[in-house]
C-alpha cells in the first residue's frame, strides 16, 4: 500500500498537468482558479489581456518548491512616452495568489525583474505588465514542482 | 540584518547596468508550524525600493510567496555620477538602508 502510494500521485499530478496544458494552450487564462483570476482582475480593472511583449523565465521543473527562480522581461523602449509601468506575478494554488509587484519607472532601462518564489504545488505562473499607455500584457508558465514549500520549513 | 549588493562601481554615461541585491530574512509565511505544532507568527519583508540620487527606479512588493532571503535582480540606465539607495520595509515597521556609488565615466 504505501509504496504504491506515491506512483500513484505522480501520475495523477503527471496527467492532471497534461491535462492542464491542453485544455490552456488555447485560452491560458480560463483554466486558472477562481483566486488567481479574482486577483488578476483588480490588477487589471477587467481591462483586456493582450499576448505577446512578456517573456515569463521559469524552469519547466522544481526539485524545491522553497526557493524557485523566477525571471520576468517585457519588450519595451523604456522611454518616457512608452515605457512598462508595472509587472505583476500571480500563482494559481499557493495561499495567497499573489507573488510579487514590480513598479518600474522610465529611468529603468529595461523592464525587467528576477527574483526567487515559493510554490505550494505545481501550478501556472501568470506575470502581466502594465503599460503607461493604459494596456495589459500577460503571459503564463507551467512549473511542475516536487517538493512543496509552505507545508515544510525554509 | 546583513545585505548584500552587486552594483557595478562604474559605467559609460547611458549604459544598462544589472543590480543585484539579497538580503538575510526568514521571510515567515505565518503557514508553518514549529516543533511544538504552534503556528510561527507571519514576519514578511514587504517591499523594497531603490533610488538613484532619491529618485525611485524600482520598487518591488514581495509577498509571502517570495522566497527567504529576497534575491532582487532589476536594471537602471547609468546617467550621472552618484548613489544609489537600497530600501527594504518589512511589517513591523523594520526598515534597512544600504547604498551604493557609482562613477559615470
Amino acid at each position: 500500500m504505501k509504496p504504491a502510494q506515491p506512483r500513484a500521485n505522480r501520475r495523477e499530478c503527471l496527467l492532471g498537468m497534461a491535462a492542464l496544458a491542453v485544455f490552456a494552450l488555447p485560452k491560458p487564462l480560463q483554466a486558472t482558479p477562481a483566486a488567481m483570476r479574482e486577483a488578476i482582475r483588480a490588477f487589471t480593472g477587467g481591462a483586456p489581456l493582450l499576448s505577446g511583449r512578456v517573456s515569463l523565465d521559469v524552469p519547466p521543473l522544481s526539485e524545491n518548491g522553497n526557493s524557485v527562480p523566477l525571471s520576468v522581461r517585457v519588450d519595451s523602449p523604456m522611454i518616457p512616452g512608452d515605457h512598462v509601468t508595472t509587472i505583476a506575478v500571480f500563482n494559481e494554488k499557493n495561499p495567497h495568489a499573489g507573488v510579487a509587484v514590480a513598479h518600474f519607472g522610465p529611468r529603468a532601462g529595461i523592464a525587467a525583474f528576477s527574483t526567487r518564489m515559493r510554490l505550494a504545488d505545481s501550478q501556472v505562473i501568470t506575470a502581466i505588465a502594465r503599460m503607461n499607455d493604459g494596456r495589459f500584457f500577460v503571459a503564463s508558465a507551467d512549473i511542475l514542482v516536487t517538493l512543496a514549500a509552505c507545508l515544510e520549513g525554509g | 540584518m546583513a545585505a548584500l549588493l552587486n552594483v557595478p562601481k562604474t559605467a559609460g554615461r547611458g549604459e544598462i547596468i544589472e543590480i543585484k541585491t539579497l538580503i538575510a530574512h526568514p521571510m515567515v509565511t505565518g503557514y508553518v508550524r514549529d516543533d511544538q505544532g504552534q503556528v510561527v507568527q507571519r514576519d514578511i519583508i514587504k517591499e523594497f525600493i531603490c533610488r538613484y540620487d532619491g529618485e525611485e527606479i524600482f520598487r518591488m512588493e514581495l509577498m509571502p510567496a517570495i522566497a527567504s532571503n529576497p534575491f532582487i535582480v532589476f536594471h537602471t540606465r547609468a546617467t550621472h555620477t552618484g548613489t544609489l539607495s537600497f530600501e527594504w520595509r518589512d511589517e513591523k515597521g523594520g526598515i534597512w538602508r544600504e547604498s551604493a556609488a557609482i562613477t559615470v565615466i
